[in-house]
C-alpha cells in the first residue's frame, strides 16, 4: 500500500481524534450515572469479600469498568507514536500525563510507568546491542550504580507523601522540558584523551555508522564525574518512574564524550537494567494493577512501532516543540496538584 | 583493556545477552496479552472483580492492598489462578529477564580474565536479585 507525505499527519490527527472521542463518551458515560446505583449493583452481585470491602469507598464514577483499559491503550497507542517522533521515551510522557487526566493514584502510575518504560527499553535493546549502538562495557558500570540508587529512589517514592512526590514530579518535566529546549547534543564529541578511569574500565568501541559507512571509534573522558552523575538519575528514574533518557543521554554524551548513537542506544538500554530493578520495588508493593498496566505496556509499544515507520518520513521539529509544551503543562498542572492548588 | 582492536562488531558476549533478551522479551510481551484476554474476557475469574478495581485505583495503594485483599512481595504467587495475577507471568518475566541476560556474562569475563567486569555483572545479579526478593517491604501510602 503506498502512502503519500501529507497522509502521515492526518493518519495521527485522525488518532488524536478517535482518542477525544473515547475521553467523551468516558464522560458522557460518566454523568449519565452519577447516583452510584451501578456500583451498589455490582457488589451486590459480587458476594465476594473484595466486593464488600469495595462499598468502603462509596465512590464510583459510573464508568464501566471497561472504558478506561481501552482508553488508555488508545491514549498510549499515540502517546507511542508521539513519544519516537520527539525523541523522548514513552515513560516521561505517560507519568505525567496519566497522572494529571486519568482516574488514576499516582502509586500505581509510576508502577505502569515504569513497566511501560522497562518494555520498551527490552523490545529495543537486542537491536542496539547487536548493532554496537548500544555498549555493554559501558552499560555495566553505570548500570550497576543507577539500578541500586533506583531501589533507593523507589523506596523514597513509596515512603514520601503523595503531594511531596508530585510536587517534585512537576518540578523535574519542567525541568525535563527544559533541558529539551536547551540541549544541543554532539554528534560526534571531541574525546582527545580518555581519561584513567574510563581506559581501566574499557569504555571504549566503535561503531559501524550505515548513514556514512564509516567505522566510529569512541572513548570516554570525565568518567568518574558522569558515574556519579547516575547517583541522582538512578533515584529520580525510580521515585517517579519515569525511565531516565532524557538525563542518561546528555550526560553519556555531552559529560563522557560517547557519540550520540551510542549515548542513545546504551541509554536506552541501560533503562533496562535501571527500570527492572525499581519495577520489582513497585511490583513488590502492589503498585502494579494489570487491568491498566498491560494495556499502557501494549499501547506503547505498538505505537512505537508505528512511530519507527513515521519518523523516516515525518519532520519531527513541531511534534518535538509540541512535546516541550505538553510537558510544561503536565510539569504545571503536578505542580499545582502537589501544592494542593 | 585499551589494546583491544574494534571492528564495529559487537563482541560475542554482547551478541548472546541480545539474543537472550530478544527471545525473553518478546516470549513475556505475549505472554502479557494472553493472560491479559483470559482475564478481562473472563475466562479466569480474577480475585478481584473487574467492576471494583476501577473504584480502588483512584485510592493509594494501601487503600487497594487492604479493601483487595492484595498480598505484597511474592504473595501474589498464591493467587496465580486467579484472572488478574495470572498476568504477573508475563510482568515477571519482563522484570527477570535482565537477571538472566546476566548470568552468561560471568564465566565470559573471568575467562578473558577481566575480574572487574565479572564483579560487575555478579553485583549487578545480585542488586536485582535483591529488589526482586521484596526483603525490603511495607511503607507504602
Amino acid at each position: 500500500m503506498k502512502m503519500d507525505r501529507l497522509s502521515h499527519p492526518a493518519k495521527i490527527a485522525l488518532f488524536i481524534m478517535f482518542g477525544v472521542l473515547l475521553f467523551a463518551v468516558a464522560a458522557y458515560a460518566s454523568g449519565a450515572a452519577t447516583d452510584g446505583s451501578a456500583v451498589q449493583n455490582a457488589v451486590a452481585g459480587a458476594g465476594h469479600d473484595v466486593a464488600d470491602a469495595a462499598v468502603q469507598l462509596g465512590k464510583d464514577t459510573g464508568v464501566a469498568w471497561w472504558v478506561w483499559p481501552l482508553v488508555l491503550l488508545f491514549f498510549c497507542f499515540v502517546l507511542g507514536i508521539i513519544a519516537v517522533l520527539a525523541g523522548v521515551g514513552g515513560g516521561v510522557l505517560y507519568v505525567p500525563l496519566v497522572s494529571g487526566f486519568f482516574p488514576f493514584h499516582l502509586d500505581f502510575v509510576r508502577g505502569a510507568g515504569l513497566m511501560v518504560a522497562l518494555a520498551g527499553a527490552l523490545a529495543a535493546g537486542p537491536g542496539l546491542l547487536k548493532r554496537n549502538f548500544a555498549s555493554l562495557r559501558l552499560a555495566l558500570p553505570v548500570a550497576l550504580i543507577a539500578s541500586s540508587c533506583a531501589i533507593l529512589g523507589a523506596f523514597l517514592g513509596m515512603a514520601l507523601p503523595t503531594n511531596v512526590v508530585q510536587l517534585f514530579l512537576g518540578i523535574t518535566i519542567m525541568g525535563i522540558a527544559i533541558l529539551l529546549l536547551c540541549s544541543k547534543n554532539t554528534a560526534h564529541p571531541v574525546v582527545t584523551k580518555a581519561d584513567a578511569l574510563g581506559m581501566a574500565l574499557g569504555m571504549n568501541g566503535a561503531y559501524n555508522d550505515p548513514a556514512t559507512g564509516e567505522l566510529v571509534q569512541w572513548k570516554t573522558h570525565r568518567t568518574l564525574p558522569g558515574l556519579l552523575m547516575f547517583i541522582i538519575i538512578g533515584i529520580m528514574a525510580g521515585m517517579f518512574g519515569l525511565g531516565a533518557g532524557w538525563a542518561n543521554v546528555p550526560v553519556l554524551n555531552l559529560m563522557m564524550g560517547a557519540p550520540l548513537k551510542v549515548a542513545v542506544g546504551t541509554s536506552k538500554f541501560l533503562l533496562s537494567i535501571t527500570d527492572t530493578s525499581a519495577a520489582w520495588v513497585y511490583l513488590n508493593k502492589g503498585c502494579v494493577i494489570p487491568l491498566m498496566a498491560i494495556p499502557s505496556i501494549i499501547g506503547l509499544m505498538l505505537g512505537s512501532f508505528v512511530g519507527v515507520r513515521l519518523l523516516a518520513k515525518a519532520k519531527p521539529t513541531f511534534i518535538r516543540y509540541m512535546v516541550i509544551g505538553v510537558l510544561l503543562f503536565a510539569g504545571g498542572k503536578a505542580l499545582l496538584k502537589g501544592l494542593g492548588i | 583493556m585499551s589494546d583491544i582492536i574494534h571492528t564495529g562488531k559487537a563482541s560475542p558476549e554482547q551478541v548472546t545477552y541480545a539474543n537472550m533478551l530478544f527471545y525473553g522479551c518478546w516470549g513475556g510481551l505475549g505472554l502479557m496479552a494472553v493472560t491479559y484476554l483470559l482475564y478481562v474476557f473472563g475466562i479466569i475469574t480474577p480475585h478481584i472483580p473487574l467492576s471494583q478495581v476501577p473504584l480502588m485505583w483512584s485510592e493509594p495503594v494501601g487503600t487497594y492492598l487492604q479493601l483487595g485483599k492484595v498480598p505484597t512481595g511474592w504473595g501474589w504467587s498464591v493467587l496465580i489462578l486467579k484472572g488478574d495475577f495470572i498476568n504477573f507471568l508475563g510482568i515477571v518475566l519482563l522484570a527477570g529477564m535482565t537477571i538472566v541476560c546476566y548470568i552468561p556474562l560471568i564465566p565470559v569475563f573471568l575467562k578473558r580474565k577481566e575480574f572487574v567486569f565479572a564483579a560487575l555483572a555478579l553485583a549487578e545479579i545480585i542488586v536485582l536479585l535483591f529488589a526482586a526478593s521484596g526483603i525490603v517491604g511495607g511503607g507504602a501510602h
